[in-house]
Parts: C-alpha cells; structure tokens; sequence
C-alpha cells in the first residue's frame, strides 16, 4: 500500500516538489473592502498577494467622509458640537471636551472652568474612553472566532451607554460638553447606579480576560502579528495605545497634562512588543485605570469638593439662565445673539489636544472674530495610525489584517471626518 | 515653553525664518519654502531639539481671511489678494522634551507647491495626501501623492475658500450632468 504523502502529493516528500514548474506564483490583486466585515464597511484596501502571503496593501479611506471641516466653517462654533460627537462615535464625549478646550483655548478661558465641570468632563471622558476600549477588544475578539467576550463586553458597554444617556439624554451622541462648562449636571442618583456598575464591568473583564488571555487561539492570532517598533511608531506619529504597546511612553494626560489630570492618581501601561497581543493587553489595563480615574472623581464630587456652577459665568460664552431669557429682555437679547451670531472668538490660532480613546485628538482652530471658525481641522488619531497599515501587515498573511486592523482601532467617522 | 525653539532657529538660520510668534502657548516659526527641508532636518536631528514626531500637516486658505474685532498684536494681516495665499502648517513633537513647534510656508496660488516631509518623517505621508486632497497643495518629493478622500475624478479642492459648499460632484455619471462642473 502507498504511504499518505505518495497519496497525496504524488510524490514521495513535499520537499521533492520542484515549486517553480508546478505551482505557478504570480502576483495577485486581491480587493478587501469597502464591504467586509472586518473593514467597518469604510475602507478597501487593494492587496497584492504572493498566495495568502502580502506584498502590498494600499489602503484607501474616505467612505465615510462627511466634511466635517468644511461643515464646521460654516457653524457656529456651539453648533459643532454634534459634528464632533459624529467623529470617534465610540467615543464621543472625549471629542466633546476635545473641541470645547480648543475654543477655551482661543478664548483665554483655559483654567478657568468651573471645577465642577472639569470633574464632570473627567468623569464623562474617562467612561467614554472605557466604551472606547470595551468596543476595540469586545469586536476584536469577536472577528477572531471569540463570540461570548464581544456579548460581555457590549453589554458592558451598553450600562455605561444608559447611563451616559441620562446625564446627557442621548445614547450615542451626546452633544453633552458645552464651551466653557458641561450642559446639564449629573442628575440625583447617578453616581451610586455608575458604582454598582463599575462592579460588573470589572467582574465582566476578569471573565474576559480568563476567556482571552491564556487562550491558544487568540494568542497565536495576537501575538506577534503587526509588529511595530519604537522608533518606527514615533517617526510615524503613533500615539495612543498603539505607541504604548511599542513601549512609547506617551500619554497626553500625563506628558501635557490638561484639566484636573495632574490631581488624580493614575498609571500609564506601556507594552514591550509592539504587536496586536501588547495593544490589546494596553487597552485591558487602560480601562482599569479608567475606573480608577473615574473612583477618585466620583469621591471627591461626593465628598462635596466639586461642588459649585457647571458653567463659566462670562456673559459672552454661557448662555444666561433660561428663567431669565424668558423675563428679561437684556437676556432675551443675549441668548438670541449666542444661537444666531455664536460666540465671538477673537481672531487667532490655537492647536489643542487630549488623551481620545485612540491616541492623540487634537482641534487646531483658526478663529477671525467672528461667531464661526474660520478654519476647524482635527487632528485624528484614526487617521494617523491607519497610515501605518500598509506598513504593518507587509509580509502578513491575508488573515492577519483582521487583528491587525481591529488592534489599530479605526473609528470611520474620525478617520474620514 | 519652546521658546529657545524658536531662539535656537533664529540663531542658526537667520534669514531663512521670516516670523516667530507665540500665541496661546503655541510655538510657531514662518519658514522660507526653499529651506524647509533644510530646517526640519535640523529639528529632527539636533539633539537639543529632537523634534522625532510628526503632529499634523494642513494648511489654510486666506482668501477670504477678514479677521473682525480686536486683532492680537502680530496676528496675520486681512488679505489683500497679493501675498501668498495658503499657509502650510506642519506640527512637531519632540518626545524627548515634550514640546511642539508649529512650521510655516507660505505658498501662492499660481504655484503652490512646497517641498514634501515625508521622506524625513513618514507620519506625514497621509497627512500630506489630505492637504494636496482638500487645499490642492502639491508637496515635491512625497512617494505617492494621490487624493486620499475622495475619488480620482473628483474636480477642485473642498476645503479652498472659494470651493461653494452646496457643490456637488456626483461620481455616478449622470447624463443631465456631463460637463457641468
């Protein structure tokens, strides 16, 4: 009887095979997107293909491009509000404040927000970034076989979610953050109902971790694929989670620190590998450091050190009172200046930057004087580290883009604005 | 912040660097386009600087810039359709100092054209395809400059001041619309 490998090679050792008469090894082009499921329906990227082997990958985004430059031109600077939230919509309360430091920042209003609301953005930013991370490595996870992670963490993600909508009144976008404070106050019985939460989601991520971390298959899907260096990851702008993974000790919040970050305790987890295990380890670690963040916020506003206005009191930024816009014609008159003229920001330019779920956010706002900017650019992170793929999946097989393209975290709406 | 930045620029380039400001804590140097490279190689690579990381690259049209209201002393001029008519921003980062300098050129409308910071840091590569894809900024040297949101076929510049928002450009052919643009 015939041994297995004559039966199945023909031949008596693979090794005999003489590759270049018989398998036949052109270079192929293969599209993957927009319509994939692992593209988030938002990029293709042409891929050349020596069998499952990548040659080259061209990345192309833009199918989500909604203008937001040239829309933000136009607006009032109130009135952009809901577009930022539209950008990372992971995250979108991170982009709120984002863009409402940046026209502080022209304003000369830095440092000068009511505590309050400063906690409040804290507290409101640092569970946006938990959603953030709950959604990278719940769908992550997911596309890599792994389904029970992904309903655990969504469901995480959903109790943070219902509770953003209370103190905000929208699930998704919640248009929340306001120039100069927060629009509305934490309502009465929030922060307890946000504790007994924070329980779960740390019962939900131990069961997640025990499910991912030794696991043969995520491992090896994870671990050493998409391998970025250190020097590789500064020279192309990396920030973020990706950075920290490659061991890049960059964190906005503690490198620049803004609003009431230099107050609290928190550490920076830095990776040592640079592959998608290290980034996805990062943003395990990052979200326990945001409940911790978050802990010491909601102490202190208990404690009754965060109490006062949620709103500056410069007439020329807040909106007054609504009793009184509705008595008083001084006010009447105020407010109606503020919806139709916006806010006068004096001419000027001014880059400003947070810690976003993906990395570095940044607004860079050109003001004329006038109740609109006359230039609004975002800085995406989204962006910035997709530019990085092609680089990183070169010499990958076809499967790998899947985690290396879920570990880069690409949010649509901010990477095509 | 980086102050001695711009000091330490000033003292090795001399003429080469038009304006400094700073405002809101922003650092920014007004550079002459023929020694951009030339200057950015020396952020980088001088190790009292290390200007490593790239930030972000855009630039600003100015054809409509009217600035109303109180004007900061050294604040840019309205335009008066003579003097170059887009600003090229490039932001750096310097990971070791943790500081940032904003670089820029400014480019006339007839040529507008700069040299490319992509072969120096590769971050800039997309960056720069977005600023040649809204504004129509050609950067010389960059390895592959294409439109990067939009489509091939796509006529204009987006982000230009005289590009009217209402426009649309429709990329399915349309016999109603053939020639209109």
């Amino acid at each position: 009887m015939a041994d297995l490998k004559t039966l199945v090679l023909g031949r008596k050792d693979a090794a005999d095979l003489d590759r270049e008469q018989e398998l036949p090894h052109e270079l192929m082009t293969v599209n993957m997107g927009p319509s994939h499921p692992a593209m988030h329906g938002t990029v293709r990227i042409v891929l050349t293909v020596d069998g499952e082997r990548i040659v080259a990958g061209d990345v192309q985004p833009g199918y989500l491009h909604r203008c937001f430059e040239k829309e933000a031109e136009y607006a009032t600077y109130t009135q952009i509000f809901p577009y930022t939230d539209r950008l990372n919509y992971v995250s979108p309360m991170i982009n709120n404040v984002g863009y409402a430091m940046a026209v502080e920042k022209l304003l000369g209003l830095t440092g000068k927000i009511p505590r309050r609301a400063e906690y409040i953005r804290v507290i409101v930013s640092e569970i946006s970034r938990i959603t953030d991370h709950l959604t990278c490595v719940g769908a992550s996870a997911m596309e890599l076989g792994a389904f029970t992670p992904f309903l655990y963490l969504l469901k995480a993600r959903e109790w943070l979610y219902t509770l953003l909508e209370e103190i905000s009144g929208a699930r998704l976008t919640h248009s929340y953050v306001r120039v100069g404070g927060v629009s509305k106050d934490i309502p009465d019985g929030w922060i307890p109902k946000l504790t007994a939460r924070f329980v779960e989601i740390r019962h939900a991520l131990v069961e997640c971790e025990a499910m991912l971390n030794g696991n043969k298959i995520f491992r090896d899907r994870m671990a050493g694929v998409g391998v970025l260096s250190k020097a590789d990851a500064i020279r192309w702008g990396q920030t973020g989670p990706i950075a920290r993974a490659c061991g890049l000790d960059y964190d906005v919040r503690k490198d620049h620190p803004y609003s009431i970050y230099p107050e609290l305790e928190f550490d920076v987890p830095v990776g040592t590998t640079g592959d998608c295990f290290d980034r996805y380890l990062v943003r395990i670690e990052e979200i326990k450091q945001s409940l911790r963040l978050v802990e010491q916020c909601l102490a202190e506003v208990e404690r009754g050190g965060a109490d006062g206005p949620i709103m500056t009191d410069d007439p020329w930024v807040a909106l007054p009172p609504k009793t009184d816009a509705y008595n008083t014609i001084e006010s009447m008159i105020r407010h109606f200046k503020h919806i139709v003229d916006g806010i006068r920001v004096p001419a000027g330019e001014a880059y400003t930057f947070v810690e976003g779920g993906n990395g570095e956010l940044g607004f860079f706002i050109v003001g004329d004087g006038t109740g609109r900017p006359y230039k609004c650019y975002c800085r995406s992170p989204s962006f910035v580290h997709l530019s990085t793929a092609s680089t990183i999946m070169h010499g990958h097989l076809i499967a790998d883009i899947v985690p290396i393209f879920g570990m880069i975290n690409m949010i649509g709406g901010e990477c095509d604005k | 912040m980086a102050q001695s930045v711009l000091d330490a620029l000033k003292a090795k380039f001399g003429d080469a660097i038009e304006r400094t400001e700073s405002s809101h804590g922003d650092e920014t140097a007004v550079v002459k386009a023929a020694k951009l490279v030339e200057i950015a190689t020396f952020l980088r690579d001088d190790p009292k600087l290390a200007f490593d990381a790239p930030v972000f690259c855009t630039a600003i049209d100015l054809v409509h810039w009217q600035p109303v209201g109180p004007v900061l002393p050294g604040a840019r001029p309205a335009y008066d359709g003579v003097s170059p008519r887009f600003e090229v921003c490039y932001q750096l980062r310097s990971t070791t100092f943790k500081r940032r300098i904003r670089l820029k050129i400014f480019v006339t409308e007839a040529k507008p054209t700069v040299a490319s910071l992509t072969p120096l840091w590769p971050g800039f590569n997309w960056q720069e395809r977005e600023t040649f894809d809204m504004y129509g900024i050609r950067f010389e040297g960059h390895p592959d400059l294409r439109r990067i949101y939009l489509y091939e076929e796509f006529i204009g510049y987006p982000l230009r001041k005289d590009y009217p928002k209402e426009k649309r450009q429709p990329l399915v052919r349309r016999t109603d619309l053939v020639g209109d643009h």
